[in-house]
């Protein structure tokens, strides 16, 4: 890949904008991935195992949460990199659409396909409704900036 | 061991997420749909390899539930107009188990 001039090289069309991928960002991720996978790991050893994949469920909706909320934190807001190593990465490193659809894909296989289908509708109704309930938590304007 | 195996996975699986997001995600999130497919996909080959313990938390736990996110697509979803947002949702349903059903195809048949 060819590199590009870091600044003041004119926007690609239809590109809201692409500033560089950085090596420290990917740095940021790969240590917040780590962590929140860690989380997820133990998380799912120390949760009791029925047929119903509950610990992962618990996991997607509780990060799909907190990921809608973090712009709501101050030091969130103060520093790209805190935030890049939170979201994307704890984040994102906590919450998995493999696993997920991996245990679908089993429990469907295995005959238990109204588990299956209550399993994978759950996870979204209850992903999509927390990210948008953190969503609504972080757009909330601040008292003190609504006064001006 | 299998705690750190899991660590070394995702410390990959991630950051390479968020390379193919930052290159491909725009006004519409093509990078993260494709991680998704594509670490679903993985992560159905994988079950279907028997790897053992440590192989599985090395590839599947941590690479592949790493590589992918459930955080990211379920704000971008909420963040877009509601057709958008309908398109979205089921396009990565339907890519992620069906990619993982055909990476548990493929897998068995190795």
């Amino acid at each position: 890949m060819g590199r590009s001039p870091a600044r003041g090289h004119p926007h690609q069309p239809g590109r809201v904008s692409a500033p560089r991928l950085r090596g420290t960002d990917l740095l940021l991720v790969a240590a917040g991935g780590a962590a929140g996978a860690l989380l997820r790991y133990a998380v799912d050893s120390a949760s009791p195992h029925g047929l119903f994949p509950w610990p992962t469920l618990a996991i997607n909706v509780v990060g799909a949460f907190v990921l809608g909320v973090l712009p709501a934190l101050d030091v969130v807001r103060r520093s790209r990199r805190v935030a890049t190593a939170l979201g994307p990465g704890a984040l994102g490193g906590f919450t998995t659409v493999s696993a997920w659809a991996g245990q679908v894909r089993e429990l469907a296989g295995d005959g238990h396909v109204a588990v299956a289908g209550a399993y994978l509708a759950l996870t979204l109704a209850a992903g999509l409704g927390a990210a948008a309930a953190g969503r609504r938590i972080s757009h909330r304007p601040e008292p003190e900036a609504a006064l001006g | 061991m299998n705690a750190l195996l899991v660590v070394l996975g995702a410390a990959v699986g991630a950051p390479l997420r968020y390379a193919v997001a930052h290159l491909l995600d725009d006004r519409w999130p093509t990078g993260t749909l494709l991680v998704n497919a594509v670490g679903a996909g993985l992560f159905g080959l994988f079950a279907a390899l028997s790897l053992g313990d440590q192989g599985w938390a090395l590839l599947g736990t941590g690479f592949c539930g790493a590589f992918t996110t459930f955080s990211s697509f379920a704000v971008q979803a909420v963040d877009r107009p509601a057709r958008a947002a309908a398109a979205y949702v089921v396009a990565t349903t339907l890519l992620a188990v069906g990619g993982c059903a055909l990476g548990w195809v493929l897998g068995s048949s190795l």
